[in-house]
């Protein structure tokens, strides 16, 4: 033993006086947030409302699984997030929770959240939920998103199956307009990350991520950008077509497209230099449609299902 | 007297914040509960009586 190895700093104690507040970090609030928004679409455009309790019931487990995968993913992510700027102070590597107790905690409410739904809805909705956490937990955080660039569309993925959980807990059935939401959160997911990673420093090459960015050039991350807001536009439109979509929906989503591929066209034409001369004012004004396009598409959703007789085709 | 220690102390707002989910999670579940029985559903016949749905008229008013 020499000397310097004396001089390896030491990990912070651990998670013994971790707050409330770090294990609610730990399920990353804001992705849960997105899930309940979407389930919840998914279970009020569904055909036959659910009991009220039992609907929010659902919601409410909905949440919980995502929390669940948001806290198995940090736990298998703790030596990257010590690495990147951005995640530097999240709880397991600022120390204030250890690895073990986020993997318990995850595991945990991964068990609370199936069964529950199990039990409060059916079955069909709680396999459905079991599956994406293991979807986001594994074949995402512990395979692709180390190994591929396809990393950001396959595992949007994870986080496109939420509507179609909400639709199989009002009716025990995933039919094709269940499918045409999760294709919509998952042709809406690439586009909307790449404009966020080509505009803000995200320093992923250094915890070795192999994102698009970086493996295919930012040249070609635009194109891909486009390529997949064009494929968007064309799940909305069968959105628009289908049972859930009405006269309402398909004057909402042309619109909402006709902007989306327009600045993502707009994004595509643009080198680097140019976005550095405008402060990324393309990047960004993508970015920030793309949360008023999900917003407002799967309220028009419910809209059109409020309508009653008067909306849908 | 009794003196707190500080490590109770500085673990007390978590252990409220775990009494209120544990309350939280008994309140809801007892909801489900009264709005699955309210719904019927596949209720009947786990409670150990005969099945309503099979008693005729006559034999439920006596």
């Amino acid at each position: 033993m020499t000397d310097a190895s004396l001089h390896i700093p030491a990990r912070p104690a651990m998670s013994d006086q971790a707050g409330l507040g770090d294990y609610w970090q730990l399920l990353k609030p804001r992705l849960m947030s997105l899930s309940v928004f979407t389930a919840l679409v998914g279970l009020l455009v569904a055909p036959g409302a659910p009991h009220p309790v039992l609907g929010a019931a659902s919601i409410l487990w909905i949440a919980l699984g995502a929390g669940a995968s948001g806290a198995l993913n940090m736990w298998f992510d703790a030596d990257i997030d010590r690495v990147m700027k951005r995640t530097r102070k999240r709880p397991i590597p600022a120390g204030r929770v250890s690895p073990g107790d986020a993997l318990a905690l995850g595991l945990f409410l991964t068990g609370v959240s199936v069964v529950m739904l199990g039990l409060t809805a059916n079955w069909v909705a709680a396999g459905w939920l079991g599956f994406t956490i293991f979807f986001y937990a594994v074949i995402y955080s512990m395979w692709l998103k180390r190994t591929t660039s396809w990393n950001t569309v396959i595992g949007g993925l994870a986080g496109a199956f939420p509507p179609m959980i909400g639709w199989a807990a009002a009716t025990g059935s995933t039919p094709l307009e269940a499918w045409l939401l999760v294709g919509l959160i998952f042709m809406w997911t690439p586009p909307h990350f790449w404009a966020l990673a080509l505009f803000v420093k995200l320093d992923y090459h250094e915890a070795r991520i192999p994102m698009l960015t970086v493996t295919h050039g930012r040249d070609e991350t635009r194109r891909q950008a486009l390529v997949y807001a064009v494929g968007l536009a064309l799940v909305s439109l069968a959105t628009a077509v289908s049972s859930i979509g009405g006269p309402l929906t398909l004057a909402v989503a042309l619109v909402l497209n006709g902007v989306f591929v327009g600045r993502a066209w707009q994004m595509y034409r643009r080198t680097d230099a140019d976005s550095e001369a405008d402060g990324h004012a393309a990047e960004k004004g993508l970015f920030k449609w793309s949360l008023v396009y999900l917003f407002a598409h799967f309220s028009v959703f419910v809209a059109e299902a409020a309508l009653g007789p008067w909306g849908g085709w | 007297m009794y003196k707190e220690s500080a490590t109770h102390i500085e673990r007390r707002g978590r252990n409220f914040g775990i009494l209120g989910v544990l309350i939280a999670f008994i309140v809801i579940v007892f909801g489900i509960t009264v709005a699955k029985i309210q719904t019927g559903g596949f209720s009947e016949g786990f409670d150990h009586v005969a099945r309503p749905a099979l008693i005729s008229q006559e034999e439920a008013s006596q």
